[in-house]
């Protein structure tokens, strides 16, 4: 990436990301945050607002594959980066199609939402979880690295079982020690 | 939010003059708390420097073995190095005990070294607050200050310095490589945070500069570690009270003890006396509340915060006997 001239505060800044696997240019300013220009301005509506600080995880998407809160990241901070939201997921992983990722396929099989609003974040993260391997796959563990987002409804035990049953479907019985 | 100016850089020079001569301006590495306290209209930049180009992001083994982590090392990533597992277990389950994984994916280890208090008045800006606000007083000194220092505090202010990752840095022992206009320094972790006196809004010793990396001093061996956090939620939440141990045993004896407490103090707080007392010392129930009660003999608490003190104590107790016993199975 090279070095820009810097940009003034009014300035508009052009942006090259690959979104959901497709090339895209925004044009954005300095400040604008990554949550809303998606929200905004792309119309990928799923991804969430919920604290806007980093407290909540309703906004999480992937970075480069990792899970990150883009309530806390300047979109110009993006430049040649991949994004995936909650739209790109199905299109990205294994599905083709309209099928569903398996994650989400997992998340209606155990009804692990009821008003749904944190959901989207909650897959993202989901989902990052299962690909890192440095993760260990125990109760425990899930716990403390899903516990980046909230669920006002308490939807936590359901959500916990789709991530296990999700873990079985994609690693099969070891849950995930194949690697 | 607040507008600004925003520009990349490309190497770490450029990045530094970048900086000059613009006070208001401010480096973004992952950006969990500079963007964090932008939008709470408490850090105010006129222009941001993003420094994310620039080749910090690895960790390395020096000739004479120790670890040096480059400044934007993201702190799941050095959790989760190999070297930092086998050397430094410490660092890595202090990092883990922290935030959540999206920030731990976005912070960065130059980042988490300058974060800023959590304190509530802090965070809002029609608060008064002497560290955001030289002056204006500290509405936590009679406020509502569950959550502030018991150690370290001024009259000017009694904010917690928020670290898990200091809190091992500090018993670990490193040593910062900053980048100024004027070339290249080392400091002492220990001599990097200040404490807030009468200037509270100095929080550390930089100077225009860059925290290029971060060495470790080399471990303890055999080595035991534990880190032991107390919270008001078991994850994803500040510690109230949290105390990082390392020990090596001969035998059941203490070689070295190191032991630094996070949630309690204005920075990362080292027990050294602590530390005295227990060297050569059976390792045992007795030996570490002796050395808890030293390292909070100089505790005083605030109007909402007394609790902090058994609890600190407790959390000290607990990371020794488990620093001891993972000592242990390492000899036997
Ligand atoms: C919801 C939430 C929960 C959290 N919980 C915890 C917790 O439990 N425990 C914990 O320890 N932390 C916690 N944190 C804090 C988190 O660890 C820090 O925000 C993070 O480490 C900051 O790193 P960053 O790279 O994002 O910094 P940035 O936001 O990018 O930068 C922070 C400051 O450091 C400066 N800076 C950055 N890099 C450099 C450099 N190389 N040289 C000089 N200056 C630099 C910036 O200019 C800025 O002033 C939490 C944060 C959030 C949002
Ligand atoms: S909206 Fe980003 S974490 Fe809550
Ligand atoms: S399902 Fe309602 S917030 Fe989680």
């Amino acid at each position: 990436m090279q070095e820009t001239p810097e940009h003034p505060p009014e300035a508009t800044v052009s942006v090259h990301l690959r979104l959901n696997g497709i090339p895209v240019t925004i044009e954005v300013s300095p400040n604008a945050i990554l949550l809303d220009v998606l929200r905004e301005q792309l119309g990928l509506t799923g991804t969430k607002k919920g604290c806007d600080h980093g407290q909540c995880g309703a906004c999480t998407v992937h970075l480069d594959g990792r899970a990150i809160n883009a309530c806390l990241r300047l979109a110009v901070m993006c430049e040649g980066q991949a994004i995936t939201t909650i739209e790109g997921l199905a299109n990205e992983g294994l599905a083709a199609g309209d099928a569903l990722h398996p994650v989400q396929q997992a998340f209606l099989d155990h009804d692990a939402f009821q008003c749904g609003y944190c959901s989207p974040g909650q897959i993202m993260s989901a989902v990052a979880l299962l690909e890192d391997r440095r993760v260990a796959g125990d109760i425990g563990t899930v716990r403390e690295a899903m516990s980046g987002n909230l669920c006002r409804c308490g939807a936590y035990q359901n959500i916990l079982a789709a991530i296990q049953d999700a873990r079985l479907r994609l690693h099969g019985q070891e849950g995930g020690d194949d690697a | 939010m607040r507008t600004f100016a925003f520009a990349r850089a490309d190497s770490v020079e450029r990045a530094v003059e970048r900086r000059q001569g613009e006070p208001a301006s401010a480096f973004v590495a992952g950006g969990t708390t500079l963007l964090d306290l932008v939008k709470l209209d408490v850090m105010r930049p006129s222009r941001v420097i993003d420094i994310n180009a620039l080749p910090l992001k690895s960790v390395e083994r020096l000739h004479d073995d120790r670890l040096r982590i480059g400044a934007l090392v993201t702190n799941t990533d050095l959790a989760y190095h190999p070297d930092v597992l086998a050397d430094h277990p410490l660092l890595s389950q202090a990092i883990l005990a922290g935030a959540s994984t999206q920030v731990r994916n976005m912070a960065t280890t130059g980042g988490n070294l300058m974060q800023r208090t959590r304190c509530p008045y802090f965070r809002d800006p029609t608060a008064a607050c002497n560290k955001r606000e030289p002056g204006s007083g500290c509405d936590a000194r009679d406020g509502f200050n569950r959550m502030h220092a018991v150690l370290g505090g001024s009259d000017q202010c009694v904010a917690v310095h928020p670290s898990d990752m200091c809190v091992a840095l500090a018993a670990i022992g490193a040593t910062l490589t900053l980048q100024g206009p004027n070339g290249e320094r080392e400091i002492d972790v220990a001599d990097f945070h200040r404490l807030p006196g009468a200037t509270p809004h100095l929080e550390h010793d930089l100077d225009d500069e860059l925290i290029v990396a971060v060495t470790l001093a080399p471990p303890l061996k055999p080595l035991g570690t534990a880190y032991v956090k107390r919270r008001d939620r078991a994850a994803y939440e500040f510690a109230l009270a949290s105390a990082g141990a390392m020990l090596s045993l001969d035998e059941d004896l203490i070689g070295e003890a190191r032991l630094a407490l996070g949630g309690v103090a204005t920075k990362p707080w080292r027990c050294h006396e602590a530390e005295a007392l227990l060297a050569g010392k059976r390792a045992e129930i007795a030996a570490f509340e002796a050395a808890a009660d030293v390292a909070l003999a100089d505790a005083e608490p605030l109007s909402h915060n007394a609790f902090k003190i058994p609890l600190a104590r407790q959390a000290i107790v607990r990371a020794l006997r488990d620093a001891a016993r993972v000592a242990r199975e390492d000899n036997a």
